[in-house]
């Protein structure tokens, strides 16, 4: 009996996430179903042997070898009808092909292809997300529905209809070439950015969902950026940004779950291999003239990372890039949060006149949470109390609210 | 030390109790078993363990009628078993406790290897 070991943390989810890919694309998109049959049935087997026989050498590896033999199958017994039509294909030649798609390269390939049909900008972003987490990241139903805040009924819906869509548009499991590329790939890393904002910003009470939420965007990046067709500077960038949110992650919330604030976080608690990373990423970023979204944001974040203190960030520089994020990327939201590195350039009458030119955003909590800050500071403790109020109405997040009364209290 | 017999006993799970696990309850459920059992492999107790597949047959009649089995009484089965080593009843007791089987609603039956002579 050799010692234990142990698996590596979400092997199965990641796996899994693969295996769909990889039979995806050999057994054609029309047969996903089939597909994740053959996933969940090789991992009834892993299951029903591990235990007893231990975990084997290289866990991955079983559950492909698993999984293609049940491919295998299918694809035989399908040879069999055919037979009966004529089409004779010899079974060396099915195996070859079964070898090939198992191929690392054609692994994170298959993945790519999968990646680009989900996120096809023909398919509403909700949708673009469930398929996401559901076939490439390898989530249940339930953990998605759970992650959302909404019911297993709602996205298997969305589910189901991304499917029909993408069956019905024909739209082909491929990575599109030419002129087509970059923008596909602008589309899928917008989905992404998208959900690793659920993840980030979300009012979900439980950290521990939204961190997979976020590790799981940053996976489908990765996937991206190392795969020299696909990666492009923005990617680079996004991958920056992400690393720069994430490092903060833990520092965001104390032991019972309350917010802290930027200026308030302890930034020893600030994971450096993260930040560190995310440099590399930036750095990787600046080939090419492409100058996104995503560069900005990421810049800005950076400047937040490198500040040893709130009172020493640079927040000159930050105003600039949101400057210029706002002329690439005009809206209310970032102008909003223009409108607090303003407050800290040139005080908060500056930012007060910004915010107040903001339309839109009305029922946007943090729109009412900063005015209630800038009020505040200018000493207009009525018209301060009536923004929080109004901010903690609008919000459902219990941490929200908790910081929202400590703000009220000193007013009254 | 003695020799006992640890049988699991179980609800015959059918394809459809494995639909509804997500693959990050497969890979809960297999480190759970391979926390326990690996556990009693490090004390160096254990003498074998297998699971049962869970279709088979039943010889009756002298052995010359053969059906498909096992038909013990509802829906529970004889799902796999542990041979293990342990000082005293009490210890192979208390080996069998950490048994994730109990989560499920399983039973474990132990029984002490008779020695002869």
């Amino acid at each position: 009996m050799s010692e234990p070991n142990t698996l590596v943390a979400h092997l199965f989810r990641h796996e899994a996430g693969r295996m769909v890919s990889v039979l995806a694309a050999m057994l054609g998109f029309d047969r996903i179903e089939l597909a994740e049959d053959i996933v969940q049935d090789a991992m009834v087997q892993a299951l029903r042997s591990w235990p007893f026989q231990g975990i084997p050498e290289n866990p991955s590896a079983w559950l492909y070898r698993v999984a293609k033999n049940k491919a295998l199958d299918v694809v035989r017994r399908e040879k069999l009808f055919r037979q009966i039509s004529g089409d004779w294909a010899s079974e060396r030649q099915e195996e070859d092909m079964m070898e090939q798609f198992f191929f690392e390269d054609e692994i994170n390939d298959s993945q790519l292809r999968m990646l680009f049909a989900c996120c096809h900008p023909s398919l509403p972003f909700e949708s673009q997300v469930a398929m996401c987490l559901k076939i490439l990241c390898g989530l249940s139903i339930r953990e998605i529905a759970n992650a959302f805040l909404t019911s297993e009924e709602t996205i298997t819906k969305r589910i189901y209809r991304a499917k029909e869509k993408i069956r019905a548009k024909e739209i082909r499991l491929e990575v599109p070439t030419g002129l087509q590329l970059p923008i596909r790939v602008n589309a899928v890393l917008k989905s992404i950015y998208l959900l690793f904002n659920e993840g980030y910003t979300s009012s979900h009470p439980d950290t521990l969902i939204r961190q997979d939420l976020c590790e799981e965007a940053m996976r489908l990046t990765l996937l991206l950026t190392q795969t020299p067709r696909t990666t492009t500077p923005s990617a680079h960038a996004l991958l920056a940004l992400m690393c720069f949110q994430v490092a903060r992650f833990e520092a965001r919330t104390d032991a019972t779950g309350a917010i802290v604030l930027l200026k308030d976080q302890d930034r020893t608690q600030w994971n450096q291999a993260l930040i560190a990373q995310g440099k590399r990423q930036l750095a990787a970023s600046a080939g090419g003239s492409e100058l996104s979204e995503y560069h900005l944001e990421a810049a800005i974040a950076l400047q937040h990372c490198l500040a040893p203190t709130y009172e020493k960030t640079n927040w000159q520089v930050i105003l600039s890039y949101y400057d210029l994020l706002l002329n690439r990327k005009p809206g209310p939201i970032v102008a909003l949060n223009r409108a607090v590195a303003l407050a800290e350039v040139d005080g908060p009458m500056e930012a007060l006149l910004a915010v107040l030119q903001i339309k839109e955003l009305e029922t946007n909590q943090y729109y009412h949470a900063i005015l209630g800050d800038l009020y505040a500071q200018l000493h207009q403790t009525d018209r301060a109390r009536q923004h929080y109020h109004r901010a903690l109405h609008l919000t459902s997040s219990g941490a929200e609210k908790q910081l929202l009364r400590k703000k009220i209290d000193p007013l009254l | 030390m003695e020799k006992f017999m640890l049988i699991f006993h179980g609800q015959q799970m059918d394809e459809t109790a494995f639909q509804d696990l997500s693959p990050e309850d497969f890979q809960a459920e297999i480190e759970k078993w391979n926390t326990w059992i690996g556990g009693i492999a490090a004390q160096g107790k254990m003498i074998g363990t297998e699971a049962l597949l869970p279709a088979g047959k039943v010889l009756t009649d002298g052995g010359k009628v053969v059906t498909d089995g096992p038909f013990t009484e509802g829906k529970e089965i004889v799902g796999g078993y542990m041979l293990l080593t342990a000082d005293t009843f009490d210890e192979a007791i208390e080996l069998a406790q950490g048994c994730p089987m109990f989560e499920t609603g399983g039973k474990v039956e132990v029984r002490q290897i008779q020695k002869f002579e």
